[in-house]
């Protein structure tokens, strides 16, 4: 079996470029807005969509994030939203959805992973699910066919990385730098470094978050990855923006941006 | 070894605790893990806390028998173990000289804490100052309005204290901060976490700091009245001075472990902080317990007049002890609590913590409910100096 998700990174191997992978918090500005602008990011150049659990005590996420997740949970969204979201955007880009490790536990594993399904979303990534609590997510990830996303930081040791690294489908997640989300100035040098440990243990794609908010640091990042992941940045222009109609429109044209840097020069 | 050993590999607890956390993070809590036990079985380590324990903290602390508040606990003898004489006034100090220590075993320069109350933010100020350590400690910006005498009081200790404004701005967004500049600056930095919750290894780990008051305080008893007690209480908010005096009895199975949580304006009004109590299993700042939280799994703000209690997740320890029906916790009111404050300053002389309170107005319940024959063992956690404004307020004397 294989999920949108794998597909898409067979293709872009093919193409030698780098998959540009899009994320916004479900439910963030609005529900209805959140799918426009997931809509304009496809339309713009993004090849997947991450779409975020908003969380109450999101300790990964810098303020761009807490803030566009308190906003989001402001307006109460939940398990019903996010699936919702998830079954707008799957038929237009491969989609996962990002969250914490409790909104799944509390919904129930088996039934996130049904629903998942039902809705045509590709899998999850689960940034505080360490593989050691994974056994159950692992059995259930695998008999329901869908993708399990674990993250991978600079100061993981090679032996964990093996260990992550097999219990990882679709990708592995490698977070560019010791810290939060959030845009930098520049994409920290671990980033490759740890993206060319990761690449002496297995070959399945690799996509590299955390700080990339610009497309020369998207290009820079794409000349080494499989897959570039932005955040921050999309969700700062729709913070700063009037109207709708402005927020989806620079939404539109960072994609775009983006999308033209994915190549390998 | 106790018989929980075989259910603490990888610091589990039964189906509780763990690790969940950023994969950042993993590399510092195994060297921690690792740090804490070399430390466990190296006399040299073991002396040097426990000199300053002598010489710093003041251990042993005391127990005072209560004969005036127990004609108000059905008669039962009440043994108070004195933690609130410890040096900056309540338990917190065993914790956090231990894992100071452990610091600069690391080679790390710089603490950081969370801080409710500021009892721990105090503490963690008062290591850092003794062992020359750059502290940071994060405080919720509500917490830091409703106890800025404690925030004073880590600034002349040279800390430098950080409102933290996100989320409900309590206890549990200074930890969500406290994480975040953690997972920034893990090659530098210790978090000094100020209970029994967390990653593995913290669950274990401050428990294991803390059992030197169940350790002394069985003694202590034994010399004093002859037999163990009854029944020992201590109130539960992440449940650091609760593990440490129930821990050495759980061998004892005539001995009951009764731990008060904080239920706020009662577990029906939604308004509490009595997580065992009134909560579901999950996961929370990195460990599975239980929590409050709704059909989401998102956290539900808490609520005590107990700023040390009002937190929504509780250790996993306690989780486990209360499945397995070898601790059993109870909700203790705001009103119970303020009733309990009052007569034990009343009658004994001595102005509780808030947060201890709650476990008085258990004994009061359980004393009543035993009779004349029992023997409590209290676990006075602290003393109620940092409470004086919030007590005021709440029996109208004007300051
Ligand atoms: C005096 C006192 N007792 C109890 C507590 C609650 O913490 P724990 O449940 O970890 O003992 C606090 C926390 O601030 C405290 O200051």
């Amino acid at each position: 079996m294989s999920t949108p998700l794998d597909d898409l990174f067979v293709n872009t191997r093919k193409e030698n470029r780098a998959a540009l992978i899009g994320f916004l918090p479900a439910g963030f500005p609005t529900q209805p807005r959140s799918i426009s602008t997931l809509t304009a990011m496809i339309q713009g150049g993004c090849d997947a969509i991450e779409i975020g659990f908003p969380y109450s005590d999101p300790v990964m996420d810098g303020p761009i994030i807490q803030a566009a997740s308190d906003q989001s949970l402001k307006q109460r969204t939940g398990s019903r939203e996010v699936f919702a979201t998830v079954k707008a955007i799957a038929p237009l880009a491969p989609t996962v959805v990002m969250t914490y490790w409790n909104p799944i536990e509390r919904y129930g594993v088996t039934k996130f992973l049904e629903s998942m399904k039902e809705n045509g979303g590709s899998g999850a990534i689960t940034p505080d699910l360490t593989i050691e609590e994974s056994s159950h997510w692992i059995e259930e990830t695998q008999r329901l066919e869908s993708n399990r996303i674990f993250v991978v930081a600079p100061s993981t040791s090679d032996d964990r990385l093996k260990k992550v690294a097999e219990a990882s489908t679709g990708f592995i997640y490698a977070a560019s730098l010791m810290g939060v989300t959030g845009t930098r100035a520049s994409v920290s040098t671990g980033a490759q470094t740890l993206v060319d440990r990761i690449r002496r243990i297995t070959d399945k794609p690799v996509a590299v978050g955390l700080g990339v908010s610009t497309p020369e640091q998207a290009h820079e990042v794409a000349q080494y990855a499989d897959g570039v992941i932005v955040g921050s940045a999309f969700i700062r222009l729709i913070q700063e923006s009037k109207s709708e109609e402005e927020g989806i429109s620079k939404v539109k044209n960072l994609a775009h941006a983006l999308a033209q840097s994915m190549k390998r020069s | 070894m106790t018989p929980l050993a075989d259910s603490q590999i990888l610091g589990h607890f039964g189906p509780y605790g763990g690790r969940f956390v950023p994969e950042a993070l993993i590399a510092a809590l195994d060297e921690l893990t690792l740090a804490h036990e070399t430390a466990l079985n190296d006399p040299a380590f073991q002396k040097e806390l426990a000199d300053l324990h002598r010489t710093y903290t003041g251990r042993p602390s005391i127990i005072t028998e209560a004969k005036r508040f127990a004609e108000h606990a059905g008669g039962a003898r009440i043994l108070l173990k004195r933690e609130d004489l410890n040096h900056t006034g309540s338990h917190k100090i065993n914790n956090v000289l231990g894992q100071a220590l452990l610091t600069k075993r690391m080679g790390k320069k710089r603490i950081i804490a969370e801080t409710g109350a500021g009892q721990h933010g105090v503490a963690a100020a008062t290591a850092a100052a003794l062992m020359g350590l750059e502290c940071v400690v994060y405080m919720g910006e509500e917490d830091t309005k409703r106890q800025s005498l404690n925030v004073a009081r880590m600034k002349l200790l040279g800390a430098e204290v950080i409102p933290v404004t996100q989320g409900s701005k309590t206890l549990k967004d200074a930890i969500n901060e406290a994480m975040r500049d953690w997972v920034t600056n893990v090659e530098t930095t210790h978090y000094l976490l100020g209970t029994v919750a967390g990653p593995h290894p913290f669950p274990t780990m401050v428990r294991d700091f803390h059992r030197i008051i169940g350790v002394e305080a069985r003694e202590q008893c034994l010399d004093l009245v002859g037999r163990l007690p009854d029944a020992v209480l201590a109130c539960v908010g992440g449940g650091s001075n609760a593990i440490g005096i129930f821990h050495p009895f759980l061998e004892d199975k005539s001995v009951r472990l009764i731990g008060l949580e904080a239920g706020g304006k009662g577990i029906e009004s939604g308004l509490h902080a009595a997580t065992i109590s009134g909560g579901t299993p999950g996961v929370l700042h990195g460990t599975r317990s239980y929590v409050l939280q709704d059909e989401n799994g998102q956290t539900v703000e808490s609520h005590s007049i107990s700023a040390g209690l009002d937190y929504p997740g509780v250790g996993p320890e306690h989780a486990y002890l209360h499945d397995i029906g070898r601790a059993e916790y109870r909700a203790i009111t705001d009103d119970e609590a303020m009733y309990a404050f009052s007569l034990l300053s009343k009658t004994e002389g001595i102005i509780p913590a808030i947060e201890t309170a709650h476990a008085l107005a258990g004994a009061m319940q359980v004393g009543n409910e035993l009779g004349a024959d029992a023997v409590l063992l209290i676990n006075l956690s602290g003393r109620g100096d940092k409470d004086v404004q919030t007590a005021a307020a709440y029996f109208g004397i004007p300051l």
